[in-house]
């Protein structure tokens, strides 16, 4: 309950608050305006004059279509991998007791504390030792790394808070493993997983760190970018790029956002 | 006659934890049977043998003549209403009472239908379209109920089902719970760690102690005559007397049980009969529970509420009728 029902905030505390989302926000705006820029070589504030030209120019360079194709492909399979391995993984550790128990959990989430840094040497350390020649599937498997530790993190919260009961009651009823997956259990983590994967999508499709350290010639788009912003040919070609990126990004997150937010009021009712 | 279900020498071990030991056990087809004891004395594990959810580390486990031992909880013709009731939240009420069917493949009109009248069996009808969290505790446990009874089980499990309810709501579902049994005929199994709701309403109690049946009898035989010290401790939390005591009354060297309703207690000085001192009053409502101290041994009573106490402290005389002495065999 807020002990200022009714009352509007002081003046100074909204201006407060205004500025910090400026501050935030205002440098993505900048990336925005400067993709309508027709200044081609560097950065002029202010823009000396705006154009739509460099969408166009986005449209028609082949390299940008390869590296956007790469890392949706690479974020979808890593998100599909990411869902069945951490909800399995979230549904051992919450619903069975077993030696070890606490050492998986920490294990599964100790690729997002790491540094990415620290994740990529180890990974490209471990593919030349093991003489796996880089390829589109090693990518994969580093962002398999951390999109599990998203999904399961969401999914052992919505399994903490569904009545272990649960499970065997629909067994008690007459439905085998099969049967209570399809209808009880899915259907009452499905949107913690459709939130998960969603998250796992985006931290895959902006990683940087893990991706330059397993990728070989290949470029996900935030590789792509920084190969850009170091040799530019037509830089606004970037801020277009960048553009899409970000809402591409913005709207499943705000969407998964929703998502867990209904899913509280469900999976905590009935209980 | 074929047992509902019959226990032979049943043990299930949790590491060196005994939750169930060496058990035996037949339950009569169309009784209501109460498995009574405190927490951790292994009747809910009793409960999840016959339901499947546990396997038994020894011994065998029939279910109307049939053995159950790797018969996973699906394919056995048993239900239960959990403690919990554990309703699917994501379903509404008659899709809830309606999910054993529906695995199982009925129709979806046929088996809509059954929850329909299930859910009038357990006097909510219409209750279908409403979700799990839009019901009291005492609507929930009805549906529970109706999602156990529309698969017309042979046994119905129910663990400690009354226990989340309030005490007004609790004694209405005792006796539907009773007249419901009556009326289908099917044999219940009931945990309870309530000695008045298993005196209440079951046909014969099971009392368990450390993992072990220490007593089967109806709940006459159980209330009457325990054969232990536990029993009759835990049920009815009656006197029990040292032998020496016992000796003085009956003659014999052998423990004694004396219900707390069975004592007379009257002012101090008059004819003969235990003298003791009134330590401490206990109002209940309808009865007054005094604990009296007899020479160092610590005696309860229940007398009538209304009757003339004497104050704290002061010495009066118990009597009682012989009759009502109950000697035990086992000293346990």
């Amino acid at each position: 309950m807020r002990s200022d029902r009714g009352q509007s905030a002081p003046l100074g505390l909204k201006v407060a608050a205004a500025c910090g989302l400026l501050f935030l926000h205002l440098p993505i705006l900048l990336i925005f305006v400067y993709a309508f820029t027709t200044e081609e070589k560097s950065f002029v504030w202010p823009p000396p004059g705006l154009t739509t030209q460099w969408f166009a120019a986005t449209w028609n360079r082949p390299d940008v279509w390869d590296a956007l194709s790469l890392s949706v492909r690479v974020a979808a399979i890593s998100t599909a991998i990411a869902l069945v391995l951490g909800t399995l993984c979230a549904a051992a550790v919450s619903q069975t007791r077993f030696f070890g128990r606490e050492a998986i959990s920490l294990l599964v989430i100790l690729p997002i504390a790491l540094p990415g840094i620290i994740t990529g040497i180890a990974l490209r350390s471990a593919f030349a030792l093991a003489d796996i020649p880089f390829s589109f599937w090693t990518i994969v498997l580093g962002h398999a790394t951390f999109c599990v530790v998203v999904v399961y993190n969401n999914a052992v919260a919505r399994f903490r808070r569904t009545s272990g009961s649960m499970i065997e009651a629909s067994m008690d009823l007459g439905a085998d493993g099969f049967q209570t997956f399809r209808h009880v259990v899915l259907p009452n983590i499905a949107t913690a997983l459709l939130a998960g994967g969603m998250l796992a999508f985006a931290l895959s499709f902006d990683e940087v760190i893990v991706t330059t350290f397993t990728a070989g010639q290949q470029q996900t788009v935030p590789i792509w970018m920084l190969e850009e912003l170091i040799r530019p040919r037509q830089r606004p070609v970037t801020n277009v790029v960048a553009m899409v990126v970000v809402l591409v990004t913005l709207l499943p997150i705000l969407f998964a956002y929703y998502l867990t937010r209904d899913g509280d009021q469900i999976a905590g009712s009935g209980k | 006659m074929t047992s509902a279900v019959s226990f032979k020498q049943v043990s299930r071990h949790f590491g060196s934890v005994r939750a169930v030991d060496a058990v035996d056990l037949d339950i009569v087809p169309g009784e209501f049977f109460a498995m009574l004891g405190p927490s951790g004395s292994g009747k809910t594990t009793c409960l999840r043998l016959i339901a499947g959810f546990e396997q038994p580390t020894t011994g065998s486990i029939s279910i109307f003549g049939e053995r159950a031992e790797g018969v996973p909880p699906y394919r056995r013709n048993v239900n239960t209403v959990f403690q919990d009731y554990a309703l699917f939240p994501h379903l509404n009420v008659l899709d809830n009472v309606a999910y054993g069917l529906m695995v199982k493949g009925v129709g979806k009109a046929e088996r809509l239908k059954a929850a329909e009248e299930a859910l009038s069996l357990v006097r909510l009808p219409g209750y279908g379209a409403r979700r799990p969290g839009q019901l009291s505790g005492g609507q929930r446990q009805r549906v529970a109920l109706a999602r156990a009874l529309v698969n017309q089980p042979k046994v119905l499990l129910l663990d400690e089902p009354l226990g989340a309810l309030d005490l007004k709501l609790r004694e209405n579902m005792q006796e539907e719970l009773k007249s419901l049994q009556k009326v289908l005929g099917i044999t219940f199994v009931f945990v309870t760690h309530d000695q008045g709701e298993a005196l209440s309403m079951a046909d014969r109690i099971a009392v368990f102690n450390d993992g072990k049946i220490m007593q089967v009898g109806t709940p006459e035989d159980i209330y009457q005559r325990p054969n232990t010290r536990f029993v009759a401790d835990f049920v009815g939390s009656s006197n029990v007397l040292p032998p020496v005591f016992v000796q003085r009354y009956s003659g014999q060297h052998r423990w004694g049980s004396l219900r707390p309703e069975s004592i007379r207690v009257s002012s101090a000085a008059s004819g003969d009969g235990v003298a003791a001192r009134l330590v401490g009053t206990n109002y209940l409502g309808a009865t007054t529970r005094l604990a009296l101290d007899a020479d160092g041994l610590r005696l309860h009573a229940v007398v009538p509420a209304g009757m003339a106490l004497p104050a704290e402290g002061e010495a009066v005389m118990l009597t009682f009728n012989r009759d009502s002495l109950h000697l035990m065999d086992e000293p346990a």
